[in-house]
């Protein structure tokens, strides 16, 4: 790995570090690291919009979610450290025959 | 840049619906196309479909205090333009609308558009501008990415503000821009370099695949050390 994409690397933690020293101290009750994406819900239902389709199945609690989460991530990092893996070594390989 | 199940009327799903399948379709014979050609490429197809499985699951906090995802989506364009890509999403999209009730089959339509169109075509017309201003790869490739991010969750927000034009489409707009935009920022610009790092390991591994995909053109001793 070149130096470039270790600094590259060490500004996406610093990114992602920002927000916990900004609200350090602040949690759910404060309004704060809510998804984004759920906030959409009330601004619409504030309009008088009722949802007319239920989702068909919900993790039944937070726990589950975070499995099926890291599950998502765990089946695309498999992939992505399988094939690279694979290239690196064959390269290797090819780089000795030669 | 989610839209949850049910969020939008049923006439917005359909119209989604009917503006992102002909893309999908043409997405899917783009698939067989490229792997029947270079079929050395399927690895790479399917290791962008990876990098956009990862990067929307991270739900990552951002400087206005709440969490959002990246999308992953620049890569993939990158690669093998918006077409394919946005198979790639509806793959995703699918798996959290019914594993995770995160979006929904009745906004699938809407949020394939989001990242699987609009996204992916922004960043493939970056890269090339990009790219024919002489630019380096890296550069191209961060824009490209970093821009894809951000145009998903501004489409996310124009699809709602049209579905939701109240008061006004203005004032909807400012609002589910607020929600969606400013937060996506900071991630967008993680996303970029994240993708770059990717991008330039595997142009390092496979300089022959992507040359065959005309990504560049490799110096042209490829091979020796």
């Amino acid at each position: 790995m070149e130096k470039k994409h270790i600094l590259m690397l060490l500004a996406v933690v610093i990114i992602f570090a920002i927000p916990f020293l900004l609200y350090s101290g602040q949690g759910e009750e404060q309004g704060k690291f809510a998804g984004a994406d759920a906030s959409a819900g009330p601004v619409i239902e504030e309009t008088g919009y009722k949802p007319w389709f239920e989702p068909i199945w919900e993790p039944p609690s937070g726990e589950i979610e975070t499995l099926i989460f890291a599950l998502q991530a765990a089946i695309g990092a498999l992939i992505i450290g399988y094939f690279l893996g694979y290239y690196t070594a064959k390269r290797k390989l090819m780089r000795k025959t030669e | 840049m989610h839209i949850m199940e049910g969020f939008l009327p049923w006439q917005w799903c359909l119209f989604w619906y009917l503006v992102s399948l002909p893309v999908v379709v043409y997405g899917v014979i783009q698939i067989k196309k490229i792997t029947d050609k270079n079929p050395e490429s399927k690895p790479l197809i399917a290791v962008s479909g990876a990098f956009m499985f990862v990067l929307s699951s991270l739900k990552l906090p951002s400087v206005t205090g709440s969490c959002s995802h990246p999308t992953g989506n620049g890569l993939g364009a990158v690669l093998f333009g918006p077409a394919v890509t946005s198979v790639l999403a509806v793959v995703t999209l699918v798996f959290q609308a019914l594993l995770l009730a995160h979006g929904g089959i009745t906004t699938l339509g809407a949020n394939t558009f989001s990242m699987g169109i609009v996204g992916p075509v922004v960043a493939w017309i970056i890269y090339k501008a990009c790219k024919n201003a002489g630019l380096s790869l890296s550069i191209g490739i961060f824009f490209a990415a970093f821009l894809g991010d951000l145009s998903t969750y501004v489409t996310t927000a124009t699809q709602l503000s049209l579905a939701f034009p109240i008061p006004t489409f203005t004032e909807a707009l400012i609002k589910f821009m607020i929600i969606f935009a400013f937060t996506q920022l900071p991630l967008a610009i993680a996303e970029g370099l994240l993708t770059v790092v990717i991008f330039d390991y595997i142009k390092k591994l496979r300089p022959d695949v992507l040359e065959k995909l005309e990504i560049f053109t490799a110096p042209k001793a490829i091979g020796g050390k």
